[in-house]
C-alpha cells in the first residue's frame, strides 16, 4: 500500500482541479468496479453491486487538497495567491507550490519579520523564476498544488495531502480486497471537500445512498501540549462520534464498533473539536441519511507534513472489508 | 432605459415586488413563460430552436438589493433599524432612505460636527446607535406610518455621468440590477438552447432564491450574471482591485462559494477571444455569487459567473461602464449562441 | 389540556441533538392522540400526519418544533475526570459548578468541577474559564470509570422542572421543548373542528447542531406551506429591549426575508381574530431556526416563525410563561381550520400584469 500512498499523495489536484488524481485513482479502480462514472462536478464514482439484497451504501473520501489559486500578477511578474481551503499560513513561507503542467513556484514573504508576527496571505508572494509580467500572466486565475515527497519512515509515513488521499487509499484497498458483498457500495472519491463538502453533496443526491460512511483523516492528541483528545496514532480505526459538523447516526456508530469488536480489529472512539468531512453532507441529501465516519488519526494536517501510521490504515481496510462483507441492520 | 429603471427601485432582500412588476413587464412579449414561487424568484422562459432534445440553460441574476429594516419605533418617532444584508456602518450617516410599501422619504441622523469631540470622531458610530427620521413626533405617530420589519432601500437616483470614455452612470444597486438588466436583454434574442432567465429573490442574505429556483429548473448548464465588487481605486499595494472599471466583463474562476465550471471559464474567454470583446478574471477569493447555491442543486450544475464592474457595491451609491455593461449582453449573447455545439465536445 | 405535566416530561427527558431517542418516544406518544399516523424518518425527526377533510390531492401544512436539546460529550477520559465539548452551543460561563447526568453504560450523576476560592487569587477568579478547561466528576475510581463511560458518551444537565410563580416554569430544553408542547396544543384543539388541509406536526431532530432534522424532513414531506415553532429571547437584565419581549405577552412572529409576508398577514389576522397578544419580531438576517432551512427545500416554501419568549435561554434553567405556550398552540390551530382551497393562490406574487394597460 504504500507505494500507492506515494503516488496519490505527490499527485496534484487542489479543490476544482482534481482531473490529474482522478485519472491516477481511475485507472487503479477501473478494473475492479462494476460499475465507473464521473459526475456533474467531477467525483469519480466505482460502484460494487452485490446481489444479496444488502443496503445501497456509500463510502466517500475526497481526492481534492488544499491549495492556492493565482490572484494577481504584478509588473514584474511576481503573483499573488488566495487560498483553497484551510491553510496554516505558517507552513508556507519558503515552501513550494506546483501547477497542473508541473511549473514549480516559490512562496515567499515580504518581509520575514512582519510575516512572522502577523501571518497574512497578501503578505506573501510567488516567485516562478519569470523575468517579466509576460512570462507569468497566463497563471492568473490557475490554481496550485503543494509540493513535497512522500516519506516511508517505516511504522510511520508523511507527506502531503493524506488528507484525505490516505481515505482513497482505504476506499481503493477496500475495493479490491472485498470479495463478496450482499450490499451496492459506491466508492466515491469527491471532489472539493476542503472548500465546504461540496462534491460529497452533489454526489450523495445522485447516488440516493441507505447508509453514507465518510473516510477521512481526523487530528490526534498524542504530541506535545497537543489540545486534549482522544485518538492516537496506531490504536486503530477512529470511529467518529462527533465532530463540528456532524453526530454520527448512533445505529450506524454502533455497527462499526460491533464489527471491530468481532473481528478483533482495534478502534477508538472519535469526538471532534473542530473540522468536518464528507459524512456530513451526505447526512443531509434527500431526506437524510444515516451516517458515520471512520478516520485515520494524522499528525500536522493541512501543514506540507502529514503523519498517518501504517497499520491505521489497514485497520480501517479491514473494518469496512468486515462491515461490507456482512448484513447491515440499523 | 431598463438599467435606470431597475436601479432606481425599491427592493432589499425579501421586498423585491417592485423590481420583479418591472421586469415582467419588460419581458412578457418576449418570452413563452413567466412565473414566481414561494421566495419570490420570477422565472422567465425561452424555448429554443433547434432540434430536442435541447439544452437547458439557467441564467440568473439577482433582483434584491442590500437594504435595511425598521426593528425598532423609539418614544420620539425615530426608527431604529438593522442591516439587511452586507452593508459597512461607516457608510450609513447622513444618508436619505425611502421606508415602507409608502415609500416615505427618511434621512438617517448624523451628529453635528460642533457638538462631538475630537475623539469621539474617531469611533465609528455602530448601526443600532442610528436612526431614521421620517418626521414623526410620537411613536404613535410613526406607527400610523410604518411597522416593525417594514423594509427601508437608500434613496439614490440614477444618472449619467459620462457619454463618451468610459460611460460611466451612478446610481444604487447596480449589485444586481446590472445582471437584472442584462439577463433581460438576452431574451431579444433566441439561441439554439432553452433559456431560463432567473431573476431571483435574496441573493444578500444568503443566495436563498437562486437555490430554489435551480432545483426547479434542474438546468444543464448555469452562468450567474453579477454587478460585481470593483475596488481599483489607487491603493499603496495595489494587489487586489477584484475587478477594474471599462477592463470588460470579469470571469469568476472562484470565490468563497463556488469555483467555476472550467470548461464554461473557456467558452466565456473563447466567445470574448473570437468577438474582439474584452474581458478580465474576477480575481479569485472574495465575494460570492448565485453560482454558489445552483452549482450544488440536486446532483449538481456546472456554473460559472460573470459580472459588470461596479465601483463602490454595497454603499447608497456605485458607478459602472456602460461599455462594460454592453460588452457583457454581447459576450453573452454569442456565448449563448455558441453554447450547445461547444458542450457537446465537453464530456468527461 | 393539562400543559404542565407534558411540559415537565419532556423538558426532563435526556435529548442531546442525534441523540434524541428518549425523548423522541415521549413525542410519538403523545402526538400519536390525536393523529392520523405517526413515524419517525432518518435523522429521527417525529412526523405526526393528521388528514384533513378537503378532497385529494389536500395542500399540506407542516409545523416545526425541534426536539432535541444542548448538551456536552465526553471527549477525553483523564485520571478518574472527564474532559468534553459542546453539542450545541453553551455560554461556557454558566458550565461551572452544574450538575450533569453523563449518559455512559449507565446514568452518571457528575459535577461540572470548581476549584475553591480559597485558593484562586483575585485576577483569577477574575477570568471565565474556558469550556475546554472544565471537568466533569462522577465520583468513580479512576479504574472503575473507564467500565462505565467512555468517549462519545452524551451528558446532560441535571435538572427538573420546576414551577415559579405567576405561572412561569423552569428547566433544561424548554428550547424547545415549550413549541413541542404547543404543538401538542395545536393538535389537540384540531381534534375538536374541521380542517381541510393535512396537517404534519414535526419535532424534528438536530436543529442545535445545523436544522438538519428540519432540512431532511421538510425534504421527504415537501410541504405547501411551513410554520417553525421556536423560543425567542425574553426580557432580563442585559439584554436589549430591540431583540427581547416579555414574557406572557404571547408569541412573536417573524418578519423579514425569511418569511412570507402573505403568510405573516394571514397569522396576524387570525391573532387578532382570537384577540390575542402577540409582537412583531424583525429578523433583518436570516439565521437561527428551523425556518431558515425550512423555506429554501426544493422548490421552496412559503414559511412563517412563531415563537415563544424564553429567559436564560441555553442554561439549564429556561423560563418560560406557559400561558404563552397555551395561546401558540390555540394560533396555530385557529390559523389551520381557517386554511381553504384558495389559500395558496392568495400566496402567489402580484406581478402587476393584469392591471397594466400599456
Amino acid at each position: 500500500m504504500k507505494d500507492l500512498m506515494k503516488r496519490l499523495t505527490e499527485a496534484y489536484g487542489p479543490s476544482g482541479d482534481e482531473e490529474q488524481i482522478r485519472d491516477l485513482i481511475r485507472a487503479e479502480v477501473e478494473s475492479l468496479a462494476d460499475e465507473l462514472r464521473v459526475d456533474t462536478l467531477g467525483n469519480l464514482i466505482a460502484a460494487k453491486k452485490g446481489q444479496g439484497g444488502g443496503k445501497r451504501v456509500m463510502l466517500a473520501a475526497h481526492m481534492d487538497e488544499i491549495g492556492l489559486i493565482i490572484s494577481y500578477v504584478d509588473e514584474k511578474g511576481f503573483l499573488r495567491a488566495q487560498p483553497i481551503g484551510g491553510l496554516d499560513l505558517t507552513t508556507l513561507a519558503g515552501g513550494r507550490i506546483v501547477f497542473s503542467d508541473g511549473a514549480v513556484g516559490v512562496i515567499a514573504p515580504e518581509n520575514r519579520e512582519d510575516f512572522r508576527k502577523e501571518p497574512e496571505l497578501s503578505k506573501l508572494y510567488i516567485d516562478v523564476g519569470a523575468t517579466s509580467y509576460d512570462e507569468a500572466k497566463g497563471r492568473l486565475g490557475q490554481p496550485a498544488g503543494f509540493l513535497r515527497p512522500f516519506v516511508d519512515l517505516g511504522k510511520r509515513v508523511v507527506a502531503k495531502a493524506f488528507d484525505d488521499r490516505i481515505g482513497c487509499v482505504v476506499l481503493i484497498e477496500t475495493l479490491r480486497r472485498l470479495q463478496d458483498t450482499p450490499h451496492e457500495v459506491y466508492f466515491v472519491f469527491s471532489v472539493q471537500e476542503e472548500v465546504g463538502l461540496r462534491g460529497a453533496r452533489t454526489g450523495a443526491y445522485g447516488v440516493d445512498p441507505e447508509i453514507g460512511i465518510a473516510v477521512d483523516i481526523t487530528a490526534s492528541g498524542d504530541t506535545p501540549e497537543a489540545r486534549k483528545m482522544a485518538m492516537k496514532l496506531g490504536a486503530g480505526p477512529c470511529i467518529k462520534v462527533r465532530d463540528s459538523g456532524m453526530l454520527a447516526h448512533p445505529g450506524v456508530k454502533d455497527l462499526l464498533i460491533e464489527t471491530a469488536e468481532a473481528r478483533e480489529i482495534p478502534y477508538q472512539l472519535e469526538v471532534l473539536a473542530a473540522g468536518s468531512t464528507d459524512a456530513a453532507a451526505i447526512q443531509l441529501s434527500r431526506s437524510g441519511v444515516p451516517a458515520g465516519c471512520v478516520s485515520v488519526a494524522c499528525r500536522y494536517y493541512h501543514t506540507p507534513s502529514e503523519m498517518v501510521d501504517v497499520d491505521d490504515v489497514e485497520n480501517t481496510v479491514r473494518l469496512l472489508v468486515a462491515l461490507l462483507e456482512e448484513p447491515i441492520e440499523l | 432605459m431598463l438599467l435606470e429603471q431597475l436601479s432606481n427601485a425599491f427592493g432589499p432582500s425579501g421586498d423585491e415586488g417592485e423590481v420583479r412588476r418591472i421586469l415582467a413587464r419588460a419581458l412578457r412579449d418576449k418570452v413563452d413563460d413567466l412565473r414566481t414561487d414561494a421566495l419570490g424568484n420570477l422565472v422567465a422562459f425561452k424555448q429554443g430552436t433547434g432540434p430536442e432534445p435541447r439544452l437547458k440553460v439557467m441564467v440568473d441574476a439577482h433582483t434584491d438589493e442590500i437594504g435595511l429594516m425598521v426593528t425598532r419605533i423609539e418614544k420620539n418617532g425615530l426608527l431604529g433599524f438593522r442591516a439587511v444584508g452586507g452593508i459597512d456602518d461607516r457608510l450609513l450617516l447622513a444618508k436619505r432612505v425611502v421606508v415602507g410599501s409608502e415609500r416615505l422619504p427618511g434621512v438617517i441622523l448624523a451628529p453635528p460636527i460642533h457638538l462631538s469631540k475630537p475623539e469621539q470622531r474617531q469611533n465609528v458610530i455602530k448601526i443600532d446607535q442610528l436612526a431614521i427620521d421620517i418626521g414623526a413626533s410620537s411613536a404613535d405617530e410613526a406607527k400610523k406610518l410604518v411597522s416593525i420589519g417594514d423594509y427601508v432601500a437608500f434613496d439614490t437616483q440614477f444618472e449619467s455621468l459620462s457619454t463618451d470614455g468610459l460611460r460611466t452612470v451612478k446610481g444604487k444597486a447596480f449589485d444586481d440590477r446590472a445582471g437584472c438588466a442584462v439577463a433581460a436583454l438576452l431574451a431579444e434574442e433566441t439561441y439554439p438552447l432553452d433559456l431560463y432567465l432567473s431573476f431571483s429573490a435574496q441573493e444578500e442574505v444568503g443566495l436563498r432564491g437562486a437555490r430554489v429556483a435551480a432545483y426547479r429548473i434542474e438546468p444543464d448548464v448555469a452562468i450567474a450574471l453579477e454587478g460585481t465588487v470593483c475596488d481599483d481605486l489607487p491603493k499603496k499595494k495595489d494587489v487586489s482591485p477584484t475587478t477594474r472599471l471599462g477592463h470588460g466583463p470579469a470571469i469568476s474562476v472562484m470565490d468563497r462559494t463556488f469555483i467555476a465550471d472550467r470548461r464554461l471559464v473557456k467558452l466565456l474567454v473563447d466567445t470574448a477571444e473570437a468577438n474582439g470583446i474584452p474581458y478580465q478574471y474576477r480575481q479569485p477569493g472574495v465575494g460570492g455569487t448565485d453560482a454558489g447555491a445552483i452549482h450544488l442543486a440536486r446532483a449538481g450544475v456546472p456554473a460559472v459567473a460573470v459580472a459588470v464592474p461596479c465601483r463602490y457595491i454595497h454603499a447608497p451609491v456605485s458607478m459602472l461602464s456602460l461599455d462594460d455593461f454592453d460588452r457583457l449582453v454581447a459576450l453573452m449573447k454569442a456565448a449563448l449562441q455558441a453554447l450547445p455545439e461547444y458542450w457537446k465536445k465537453q464530456a468527461r | 389540556m393539562d400543559i404542565v405535566p407534558l411540559l415537565k416530561s419532556l423538558s426532563e427527558a435526556p435529548g442531546v441533538s442525534g441523540y434524541e431517542h428518549q425523548v423522541r418516544e415521549i413525542v410519538l406518544a403523545e402526538f400519536g392522540r390525536h393523529a392520523d399516523e405517526t413515524w419517525s424518518d432518518p435523522l429521527g425527526s417525529v412526523i405526526a400526519l393528521k388528514r384533513g377533510t378537503a378532497a385529494e390531492p389536500r395542500p399540506a401544512i407542516m409545523l416545526a418544533t425541534h426536539m432535541d436539546e444542548i448538551g456536552l460529550i465526553v471527549s477525553e477520559i483523564e485520571k478518574g475526570f472527564l474532559h468534553f465539548e459542546m453539542v450545541g452551543g453553551y455560554d461556557g460561563r454558566v458550565l461551572i459548578g452544574q450538575e450533569v447526568v453523563v449518559h455512559g453504560r449507565a446514568d452518571l450523576t457528575g459535577i461540572v468541577g470548581s476549584r475553591p476560592p480559597h485558593v484562586l487569587s483575585a485576577s483569577e477568579r477574575d477570568k471565565p474559564i474556558p469550556y475546554d478547561k472544565l471537568l466533569i466528576d462522577v465520583g468513580l475510581d479512576p479504574d472503575e470509570l473507564p467500565n462505565l463511560v467512555r468517549v462519545g458518551d452524551l451528558v446532560t444537565m441535571k435538572s427538573s422542572l420546576t414551577e415559579l410563580k405567576g405561572g412561569l416554569a423552569a428547566g433544561k430544553a424548554l428550547d424547545n421543548r415549550v413549541s413541542v408542547a404547543a404543538a401538542a396544543v395545536c393538535l389537540e384543539e384540531l381534534a375538536r373542528v374541521r380542517h381541510l388541509w393535512d396537517v404534519y406536526a414535526v419535532a424534528t431532530a438536530q436543529e442545535e447542531t445545523g436544522l438538519k432534522g428540519a432540512i431532511t424532513s421538510a425534504f421527504g414531506l415537501w410541504p405547501d406551506v411551513a410554520i417553525a415553532i421556536d423560543v425567542t429571547w425574553a426580557t432580563q437584565p442585559g439584554t436589549q429591549d430591540e431583540y427581547t419581549f416579555d414574557l406572557g405577552s404571547g408569541p412573536t412572529i417573524g418578519h423579514g426575508p425569511n418569511f412570507h409576508p402573505k403568510l405573516n398577514k394571514s397569522l396576524e389576522d387570525t391573532a387578532q381574530s382570537l384577540e390575542m397578544s402577540y409582537h412583531l419580531e424583525p429578523a433583518a438576517r436570516v439565521g437561527g431556526t428551523d425556518a431558515v432551512a425550512l423555506q429554501t427545500t426544493r422548490e421552496g416554501i412559503p414559511t412563517a416563525l412563531l415563537s415563544i419568549p424564553l429567559r436564560n435561554m441555553h442554561t439549564p434553567v429556561e423560563t418560560v410563561s406557559v400561558k404563552d405556550i397555551e395561546r401558540t398552540g390555540r394560533l396555530l390551530a385557529a390559523f389551520i381550520a381557517g386554511l381553504d382551497e384558495s389559500f395558496l393562490d392568495s400566496l402567489v406574487w402580484d406581478l402587476g400584469l393584469d392591471a397594466d394597460d400599456d
